[in-house]
């Protein structure tokens, strides 16, 4: 008899397909929260497969810090245009016209109001009971107890101490009127799995993944993309590296990395070489210990 | 890691000082689960507790508050992965007062580890843990006796621990268990035989983990497709989408939809990688039909020849997650699949001390209790025990108010068939009659579930439609409503519970009482037929009665009677 198993693969697929569909025959109201990065690309093809014959049945919502990489807008908008999507921008305006920017207020202020109060108020504006959102429990280790549905509360707040048991594939989505449900299909999916799904699917992502020669401003062990009037200290010149970014953030807060990966499995081999936890990058996450725990308290996806 | 290796789920038991974490570091360092700059920031931390090697325990503990305290307090997930296998480790803390916890991360789990401390042998927790792992329907339990190297990897002390264990855990119900001498913190054992256990000739435990069988684990056989979103996005593409709990689909398979009890065929499965030409669980599919049926979410493709039991009322055992003790006859939320439905616990009968198994009589459920109950819902729900499946025997309970996540639930074997309570003259059954017999083996022998068939003034019809059914081997029986009148519904049900069809022919109609017998029979085993719709002449009406019974699924197809396949 022919062995009826799913890879690994496919079985997180089938996982976070029926965790798609749940979520659009129980709320009202859902929303894709979409970063343009490669964890947003593997869940816009896992709702194209939930959904289909049909287009993929919710909008989706980028929060635009405006700090982002020049190509990462023009994939976002090529994308939106070849898949229909129906996409939606939201920037912290205000926080913008008053002037906010990573160089003079520091990554935790400038990251609080152009991100966590941006996604809050677009949220609530856009009157959303359910956001996906693309975080693995694999990421760090305060996201390891986070639930596939995450109960917020009507400030928008985390409580890890107070989460609904999760047992099964049965999903408990009651809530009142003002909280919401933070729902993350890729929970079980490690780095290494979001890779292979984009490989094996041929899924489109940013090429700035990939490795290439790039204008770079190299500091000591950090090496920073050149956008953003980036502000350059005294006698420091930009220098061409071969570089790939591991995740992709601001322009700011996202360091390079050295890489001759200029393809999937290269980058693939590179990361199964090298095992550098992919967010150690973001600068965001080293301010202090176990910051990212205080960041999702406050709202943070 | 290749893209064609296999997903294992495991979860893990042991007592907070079992060495569970560094047990769980280790794996994860050993299959590559953790990374340089974890490792470098464990290295750094401010409540490093222990001095000399690497504490792999501090990989693992989350959440700054259980840092402080020092033990984990919550369901934390893991990743590792070998070439072989993918692993997601659900890592549960062992602590008395977190049952929920442990329940939680065992209802998805494959396999459970369970740590058993070499120095204490087999603990009280260590038989709560094989109780849980029991409970949840955990197939495969590894028994990692750890802190071996403390008890000079003496095998008589690893020998005590095996019977010991051994003998609780059949008690419980376990099979395939398969024990570790092993040392977390040195390695022993864990990726390679130690060579300071000559004496043990069996698998490391990363060697086990990569080997158990997935397949024999899974049910190929008993369609089971709950209905989780109707997708249409045009008028002429009409999708049922949902994850297979059991069985296979295949394109002009012959399904029954519950609750209409409707029979079809698949036409085909379409998805966004072209139409398949086959699904097994656990995949997510979308199933087009050949009929246009009225199907919405919460119903469920079924094989008509192995339909799941159909109830408003069934045993489970329940664990109590909530600080809100929970009670009888209050209103509860009962999610089900992708069915959600108001539901009571009509009855508690036992709660269960989790480490003595004794039952002891219960008034409300506290948190981490443990107890038989028996449920009632609104509406009828599709179910098999959970033993049998755990997607269609398991169910959660919401409380209405907090929204709150307050119990989990397995349902049980079907020893006790619940049934409504009947009043017959002076006599009363009860809804609870233990039946050695189950229904699932009155319709092995007969051949066909038994059902009631409501006619009104057609009282040939019922003499010839009971021969046919007769004559094709059926057991059924004509109840005629000359006297008595008002018990043919009861009546029914009790040829019903005997395996029966029954035939009642009524005079005049009288709906109230046709209601009645509809409740009792169940939706999908009631066949009410209007008068003026049927054929006037006997022989034709009786052949579409015929036909609508193969339609429910009560009867087997008539040519699979002919070729006597399987009766």
């Amino acid at each position: 008899m022919e062995t009826r198993i799913l890879s690994h693969l496919r079985a997180l697929e089938a996982e976070s397909i029926h965790i798609f569909r749940e979520v659009v025959a129980e709320f009202s109201n859902p929303v894709m929260l979409y970063s343009v990065g490669k964890d947003s690309s593997v869940m816009l093809r896992l709702a194209q497969k939930a959904f289909h014959p049909a287009k993929i049945p919710f909008p989706v919502l980028h929060i635009d810090t405006s700090y982002k990489f020049e190509e990462m807008y023009e994939f976002r908008d090529n994308l939106a245009k070849e898949l229909g999507l129906n996409l939606i921008v939201h920037k912290n305006q205000a926080a913008l016209d008053a002037g906010a920017n990573p160089f003079d207020l520091g990554t935790q202020k400038c990251c609080a109001q152009l991100k966590t109060r941006a996604l809050l108020d677009a949220l609530e504006a856009g009157g959303y009971d359910a956001a996906f959102g693309g975080a693995r429990r694999d990421e760090e280790k305060s996201r390891a107890k986070e639930r596939i549905y995450s109960f917020r509360d009507k400030f928008g707040q985390w409580d890890p101490k107070n989460q609904r048991p999760e047992l099964w594939n049965v999903y408990n989505c009651k809530i009142e009127k003002g909280e919401t449900i933070r729902v993350f299909p890729l929970s079980n999916w490690t780095e290494l799995d979001i890779w292979r799904y984009i490989e094996v699917e041929n899924i489109p992502i940013v090429p700035l993944y990939l490795a290439k020669e790039r204008p770079m401003l190299v500091r000591g062990s950090s090496i920073i993309p050149l956008e953003h009037n980036y502000p350059v200290k005294e006698g420091e010149k930009p220098e061409m590296v071969k570089v790939r970014m591991r995740s992709l953030g601001c322009t700011y807060c996202t360091g390079a990395m050295r890489s001759d990966a200029e393809t999937l499995p290269q980058l693939m081999d590179e990361l199964v070489q090298f095992k550098r936890s992919e967010r150690e990058n973001r600068i965001i996450d080293h301010d202090t210990e176990g910051s990212m725990e205080i960041k999702k308290r406050e709202g943070y996806f | 890691m290749s893209v064609e290796s296999q997903l294992l789920r495991f979860t893990t038991a042991g007592s907070v000082d079992d060495g569970k974490s560094t047990l769980i570091g280790r794996l994860l360092y050993e299959a590559k689960g953790v990374y340089e700059d974890q490792l470098a920031s464990v290295q750094n931390s401010s409540v490093n507790r222990s001095t000399g090697p690497i504490d792999f325990s501090l990989l693992t503990d989350g959440l700054r508050a259980e840092r402080e305290q020092g033990i984990t307090i919550d369901v934390a997930y893991r990743y590792a992965a070998t070439p072989r296998r993918k692993f997601i480790i659900a890592d549960t803390p062992g602590h008395e007062q977190y049952t929920r916890n442990m329940a939680t991360g065992a209802s998805t789990a494959d396999l459970a580890i369970v740590l058993i401390d070499a120095r204490k042998g087999v603990l009280v927790q260590s038989r709560r843990h094989a109780f849980i792992t029991s409970l949840l329907g955990i197939r495969y339990v590894a028994v990692a006796v750890n802190k071996m190297d403390l008890v000079d990897f003496r095998e008589d002390v690893f020998r005590k621990i095996e019977t010991e264990f051994m003998a609780y855990a059949q008690s419980v119900g376990l099979k395939n268990v398969a024990f570790f001498p092993i040392s977390a913190l040195e390695g022993d054992n864990i990726t390679e035989p130690s060579a300071r256990t000559p004496w043990y000739t069996g698998p490391s435990l990363l060697e086990h983990l990569e080997n158990v069988d997935l397949v024999e684990a899974r049910n190929f056989t008993d369609l089971r497709f709950p209905v989780q979103y109707v997708n249409r996005p045009t008028l002429d593409f009409r999708g049922y989408t949902g994850q297979l709990a059991s069985g296979i689909l295949r394109p002009g398979q012959t399904v029954m939809t519950l609750p209409s009890g409707r029979i079809t065929k698949v036409k085909s499965l379409p998805s966004f990688d072209g139409d398949l030409s086959e699904a097994f669980p656990p995949m997510s599919v979308t199933v087009c039909l050949e009929d246009e049926v009225d199907i919405s979410r919460g119903d469920m493709l079924v094989d008509p020849d192995r339909v799941p039991h159909v109830s408003r009322r069934f045993a489970a055992k329940l664990v109590w997650m909530h600080e809100t003790p929970g009670e009888a006859e209050r209103d509860y939320l009962l999610k089900h699949t992708s069915q959600t439905v108001r539901a009571q616990i009509s009855k508690i009968r036992h709660r269960i001390d989790i480490n003595t198994l004794a039952e002891q009589p219960a008034n409300k459920l506290e948190l981490n209790e443990i107890a038989s109950i028996q449920v009632e819902t609104r509406r009828p729900l599709f179910f098999d025990s959970y033993g049998q499946n755990r997607t269609t025997g398991s169910f959660i309970l919401i409380d209405p108010v907090s929204n709150a996540t307050v119990a989990a639930g397995m349902i049980e074997e079907s020893t006790a068939e619940s049934l409504e309570p009947l009043k017959l003259g002076s006599l009363e059954f009860s809804g609870e009659t233990e039946a050695t017999v189950t229904p699932a083996e009155r319709y092995k022998r007969a051949g066909h579930y038994p059902a009631t068939v409501w006619l009104t003034a057609r009282q040939d019809l019922a003499g010839m439609l009971e021969r046919k059914l007769f004559d094709l081997g059926c057991y059924v029986h004509v109840l005629a409503d000359d006297r008595e009148s008002h018990l043919l519904p009861e009546l029914a049900r009790v040829l019903n519970s005997a395996g029966l069809i029954a035939i009642c022919s009524i005079a005049s109609p009288d709906p109230a009482e046709a209601q009645r017998a509809q409740e009792l029979a169940g939706d999908t085993r009631f066949l009410l037929v209007d008068p003026q719709k049927l054929p006037v002449h006997d022989e034709e009406a009786s052949e579409v009665l015929m036909k609508m019974l193969e339609d429910r699924g009560v009867l087997r197809r008539k040519e699979r009677f002919e070729v006597g396949e399987g009766i």
